[in-house]
């Protein structure tokens, strides 16, 4: 959060975004999002709401989004609370970007679980591929973070990009994912060691193997 | 080990699909009106009788926090069942396997639980990086709503009760109750001051029980197979099945139902395929998640793997998230790379842990690269034991207890470091001398 950079609010990013309004079909998504919590308790929508208009930037630029200021004074007049009220929250919480980020935003994680697994490997083959921590490379394509433990971390190294994870990393494998991005492909997500499905040891599972092939009902086997 | 029959998480691995219908055909919203018809005081003995305590790292008895919600809720100040998917512990991976492939076990338990405190609604908070996980809980939600599980009417129980699904935006400090409280109000996470507790005023001022992901969703299992089902695994005062979660130097990673109690050499050989280049080659372990003191390999080798079982070995089994060391780890580095973390989520609302994380990181990484002072080590320690339990929340306590971990356990590795930059020859290697 300290090192997150900050854009001041410039001229042109206030005449670029200035106009920002829901889409019609973010407008029913802010509308479901209201409906969750009590009356009179709207600024629980502050961070569902950033995270809309974020993916809302992100869907006009072609980039993961990000938040320019006049954006989150749009969310703050939507739940009638101060500007500072929502602005403190954007530079609290990780996940929202303050300032452009590229097509693809790649989230290293380098918590010790993946350390431990080889994320320096990870970062290397970012670093080879061009990727610089916080920034952008000039194509407009990546833009790298190391973040903390995203929770994989027994498929672990892994990378977070936009939306989806990719887990069980090696150097070989971050430069393939790097690459099939690049050309506009969306390589397969979640683990990319080869026979694994998820979380289960690598070479098959230890329990619950009759889960395998088939909705297994151990129900029946209770009373034994 | 445990039998397959014994295990809650059957679809822990997501081979078959989460949807609502496969789930039922596993077991799941199987005639729950009847669960309900217990009663709520009936529900929260057979859980207090399981012996159940949270999964969430502390490790409180899930029956008896329950038990602390009001009996006769006012209609203006309804009560909330909040359960934390804010799983973002180094090491901790089990929450997201139970969403994305066991939702409805989620779900049900929700209700369940929420019934027996006698909650309006419950919010489920799972972290804003968990985004596809996010996706599966929202599909299966709504699929309960469309089959009257949920809503008016819960499961033709005539109880009426919500679950909503609210995801964060990256912050670890959510993960405390109050924090994740305030975040669920669309505040900065920065936890409050206890008392009041949370079963006083805590959502929107209102009586609030705060459950982890794991807790609510044994729940139902338990209530269908009993109390003493649940209470036959495991040793005393440490009833029942887990999830582990095994990162770090071992063959073959995973997450896994294991019963509490099992030994670690026992969960290793049985899931792991072993330590990394064999026991010999073990170095430390970190039993419970990044906030827990490492333990070194002698220790561990055949420590009991429950509360009271790695608190006897100085550590604790926190969300049973277990960090495998071998030898070629470097270990003050390992523990540094912790401190990052902790100074990166500290909220910054108390000045020792604000101050302090980024202190204690700045000394870690000196000690890692051996440029400071053997006496520092000291300094070092001294500073730990300024930070921990002087900070409103745990998170002081948490960034302090690994470093006080590494000391205690390798201290001559740090010393070691210190005096090979100093170019001095460590402890007993002979002296490089020229000959007389």
């Amino acid at each position: 959060m300290a090192d997150a950079p900050n854009i001041p609010d410039e001229a042109e990013v206030r005449a670029r975004w200035g106009n920002f309004a829901w889409t019609d079909e973010n407008q029913k998504k802010a509308n479901e999002i209201l409906a969750r919590y009590p009356k009179g308790r709207e600024q629980s929508c502050s961070i569902p709401f950033l995270d809309l208009a974020q993916r809302q930037v992100g869907a006009e630029t072609q980039t993961q989004g990000w938040l320019p200021v006049p954006v989150i004074e749009f969310v703050a007049r939507q739940l009638g609370v101060a500007y500072m009220r929502i602005y403190e929250v954007a530079t609290f919480y990780t996940m929202f970007n303050l300032a452009p980020v590229g097509r693809y935003h790649v989230q290293v994680c380098g918590t010790t679980p993946c350390m431990l697994r080889g994320s320096d490997d990870v970062l290397a083959a970012c670093k080879n591929k061009g990727l610089i921590k916080g920034k952008t490379t000039p194509d407009g394509m990546f833009t790298l973070t190391e973040v903390e433990c995203m929770g994989n971390c027994a498929s672990a190294p892994m990378v977070q990009i936009n939306d989806d994870n990719y887990e069980d990393l090696d150097y070989d494998r971050t430069v393939t994912i790097l690459e099939a991005l690049a050309r506009g492909e969306s390589p397969k997500t979640g683990t990319q060691e080869p026979g694994r499905h998820t979380v289960e040891p690598i070479g098959g599972p230890t329990t619950l193997t009759a889960m395998v092939g088939d909705n297994h009902d151990y129900r029946g086997e209770w009373g034994a | 080990m445990l039998a397959d029959k014994d295990r809650i998480f059957t679809n822990l691995y997501g081979y078959q699909p989460w949807n609502v219908d496969a789930a039922m055909k596993r077991g799941d919203w199987d005639n729950t009106k009847a669960l309900l018809e217990l009663g709520q005081d009936k529900i929260i003995d057979v859980i207090k009788a399981s012996g159940l305590r949270g999964r969430g790292g502390a490790g409180f008895p899930t029956g008896m926090k329950w038990s602390f919600m009001p009996k006769e809720p006012r209609p203006d100040r309804p009560s909330f069942l909040v359960i934390n998917a804010d799983e973002s512990e180094p090491g901790s991976c089990k929450d997201r396997e139970i969403i994305r492939h066991d939702p409805h076990k989620l779900i049900e338990g929700a209700l369940v639980a929420g019934f027996a405190m006698r909650a309006r609604a419950a919010y489920i908070y799972i972290r804003g990086e968990y985004i596809r996980e996010a996706e599966t809980l929202f599909a299966a939600v709504a699929e309960a709503y469309n089959r009257g599980f949920l809503g008016k009417n819960a499961c033709g129980s005539g109880y009426d009760f919500d679950v909503f699904v609210h995801r964060g935006a990256g912050a670890y400090i959510c993960g405390e109750e109050t924090a994740m409280i305030e975040s669920l109000e669309g505040k900065k996470g920065q936890p409050r001051l206890k008392p009041p507790f949370p079963a006083g005023a805590g959502l929107y001022g209102c009586p609030t029980t705060v459950n982890n992901v794991e807790s609510i969703a044994v729940a139902p299992t338990i209530l269908r197979r009993g109390a003493e089902w649940f209470s036959s695994f495991g040793r005393e005062n440490n009833k029942g099945t887990k999830l582990f979660q095994i990162s770090g130097h071992v063959d073959r990673p995973c997450v896994v139902e294991e019963s509490m109690s099992i030994s670690f050499r026992e969960l290793i050989e049985k899931h792991c395929g072993g330590i990394r280049g064999g026991w010999d080659n073990l170095l430390a372990v970190i039993p419970g998640g990044s906030s827990v003191p490492l333990v070194p390999a002698a220790e561990i080798m055949d420590a009991p793997m429950d509360f009271d079982g790695l608190k006897a070995v100085g550590s604790g089994l926190g969300t049973a998230a277990v960090i495998v060391m071998d030898k070629s780890t470097d270990i003050v580095r390992a523990i540094s790379r912790l401190s990052y973390f902790y100074k990166h989520e500290s909220c910054g609302q108390c000045t020792p842990c604000r101050e302090g994380t980024g202190w204690m990181w700045r000394v870690m990484e000196r000690m890692r690269t051996g440029d400071a002072d053997v006496a520092e080590i000291d300094t070092l320690f001294q500073v730990t034991k300024q930070v921990e339990g002087h900070t409103i929340c745990a998170l002081g306590d948490a960034a302090a207890w690994p470093i006080q971990g590494l000391i205690r356990h390798f201290r001559p590795e740090m010393e070691r470091r210190i005096r090979e930059r100093k170019g001095e020859t460590g402890g007993n290697a002979p002296m490089m001398e020229a000959a007389e």
